[in-house]
């Protein structure tokens, strides 16, 4: 059986996500850090992009930025109204909420009817497999359980967008792998667009269908690979090493550059 | 679309992961888990009686000063039999509840005030550190000048005691607050008072619990400085009987008596307040198994 990417023909679908021209720049108290320079990104609908860069390269603070969580320095960001969900490194789950009322949160905010909100945690649960551990507090959950639980969180908001922030960092290899298949499908029965941000190349190859490089302070687009390996693809793959071997050469080179002192 | 078999593969190594890590825990039986706790208690109640007892024996005072433990614990059960102990327990309980209620009352709007007002903190912050460390007896002789010999006065002590630790005990609940649940509250759709219900004030409650309880120390130890200073003939409690044990030189009730405030405070500090802390630490994954 073959797997067809997560988009077969990306002129036909809108644009969900368009950052244009956007530029970022803070300040640390002390003094002014520019994170993003000139950062023009267009994800189409159902598009899944990885994010890739070394250290400082502004992916968390591209992310928060698409979520409106800051505004940007110059530049416009464009996501025609559509609802964000955002997962973290962290789980972040509240720790005093069962794992059904953590996933509950976003529809009780939103004072949904209760019959409605049960019969939607419900089916989260069931699709990231934590039907079974409903009432159980986070604490006695596994990493892995605890970011799912997390992406369930996010999911009831009936978001059509999801950033994810290195979700899968803090994770054990095989629990990674596991949850690469298993993210990949609820993107699918979700028909999610996703701006995945990770360090790690070869999760970049794996699950996107398109890998946004990005050079480091500030950050700026240095190089777009489209993946056009079939889906499901292994972590293992010879053709997903490949490409992660060009991807982690083109990035070395790029944190070479930042040598001179 | 994955076939079949892949799914169905994936959905048994997510199940077979989550059950490998899950710990599989079994449930003692309770009347081990209950001796667990109460033999370390009990060993050190034996403890402190022994030596008590060897002081005694020691000759060090004589015995109309310094009673051996059974007599004072007999003088104790005598005291348990009566009416007027337990109405003097009652008046003193009475005032210890509504004294501390108007302290939590007092503190958690001081606290949630200066918690969400960087002026009000800059401006109130370091006087309520400053009022939590001067003891309480320090208000007395004001307090009496304000009220006269008066239940007023009492309580009037025990609230500038204990406010201060709740009102802190809240205010550092609420800085320790790890941001990234506020975030994750903003993201979900929290904003304002909703983002308060929800979030702010459950993600506070351990340190405001903390500052619940220290708090009730405080309020404890005003109420019986108060008891002690402030005697009004129409009401004997527990100070009032303490007092008047002091002056008939009756040594074994005294000590009776202090035995009755140590385990008050045992009681309402461990059984009450230890029981709603260990609870919500254990909900919240902060305690060890």
């Amino acid at each position: 059986m073959t797997m067809s990417p997560l988009i077969q023909d990306r002129a036909a679908v809108a644009t969900a996500v368009s950052v244009r021209n956007v530029s970022k720049t803070y300040s640390d108290g002390k003094s002014l850090i520019q994170a993003l320079d000139d950062v023009s990104l267009d994800i189409a609908e159902g598009e899944v992009v990885c994010l890739l860069g070394a250290s400082g390269c502004g992916k968390s603070t591209l992310l928060s930025l698409i979520s409106g969580m800051y505004s940007t320095t110059q530049g416009t960001i464009d996501v025609g109204g559509r609802t964000i969900g955002l997962v973290f490194q962290e789980p972040a789950l509240f720790p005093w909420l069962t794992v059904a009322r953590n996933v509950d949160t976003a529809m009780r905010f939103r004072k949904l009817p209760k019959e409605r909100r049960r019969e939607r945690v419900g089916e989260l649960l069931e699709l990231v497999h934590l039907a079974e551990f409903a009432d159980e507090r986070p604490h006695q959950l596994s990493g892995g359980m605890r970011q799912r639980a997390a992406i369930a969180r996010a999911l009831a908001q009936d978001a059509e967008i999801m950033l994810m922030d290195e979700p899968f960092g803090a994770l054990d290899a095989m629990t990674r792998g596991i949850l690469h298949d298993e993210i990949e499908r609820i993107w699918r029965e979700s028909n999610l667009t996703v701006l995945f941000v990770t360090h790690d190349v070869r999760e970049a190859v794996r699950l996107g269908d398109r890998v946004v490089l990005l050079s480091s302070r500030p950050g700026r687009v240095i190089e777009t690979y489209q993946v056009d390996l079939e889906r499901p693809r292994s972590l293992e793959s010879a053709a997903v090493g490949d490409l992660a071997a060009e991807i982690t050469a083109r990035l070395r080179g790029e944190v070479r550059r930042h040598a001179v002192r | 679309m994955p076939s079949a078999e892949l799914v169905q593969e994936l959905d048994q190594e997510i199940v077979g992961l989550d059950q490998l890590e899950i710990p599989r825990r079994e449930r003692r039986p309770w009347t081990g888990r209950v001796w667990d706790a109460a033999w370390p208690k009990l060993a050190a109640v034996l403890l402190v009686l022994l030596g008590w007892q060897l002081v005694v024996w020691s000759g060090w005072k004589p015995t109309y000063v310094l009673p051996p433990p059974s007599e004072v614990l007999g003088t104790l059960f005598d005291e348990v039999g009566t009416v007027s102990f337990w109405k003097a327990v009652g008046i003193t309980m009475r005032r210890a509840a509504i004294g501390f209620a108007a302290a939590v009352v007092v503190g958690t709007v001081v606290g949630l005030a200066v918690a969400q007002s960087s002026i009000l903190r800059r401006a109130a912050g370091s006087l309520i550190t400053g009022l939590q460390s001067m003891p309480s007896i320090v208000w007395f002789p004001f307090a009496i000048l304000l009220f006269q010999i008066s239940e007023a006065a009492i309580f009037f002590v025990v609230v500038l005691g204990a406010a201060p630790a709740v009102a802190n005990g809240l205010i550092s609940g609420i800085d320790h607050i790890e941001p990234i649940l506020l975030r994750a509250g903003k993201m979900l759709g929290a904003k304002g008072p909703t983002a308060w219900r929800h979030v702010v004030l459950p993600a506070a409650l351990p340190g405001y619990l903390a500052g619940l309880k220290q708090g009730w120390a405080f309020a404890w130890r005003s109420l019986m400085a108060g008891e002690l200073l402030v005697i009004i003939a129409a009401q004997p409690s527990i100070g009032v009987r303490l007092t008047f044990a002091r002056e008939l030189a009756d040594a074994a009730r005294l000590q009776a008596m202090m035995i009755v405030v140590l385990v008050i405070g045992i009681i309402i500090d461990g059984l009450f307040f230890g029981t709603i802390e260990r609870t919500v630490r254990r909900n919240r994954g902060l305690l060890l198994p």
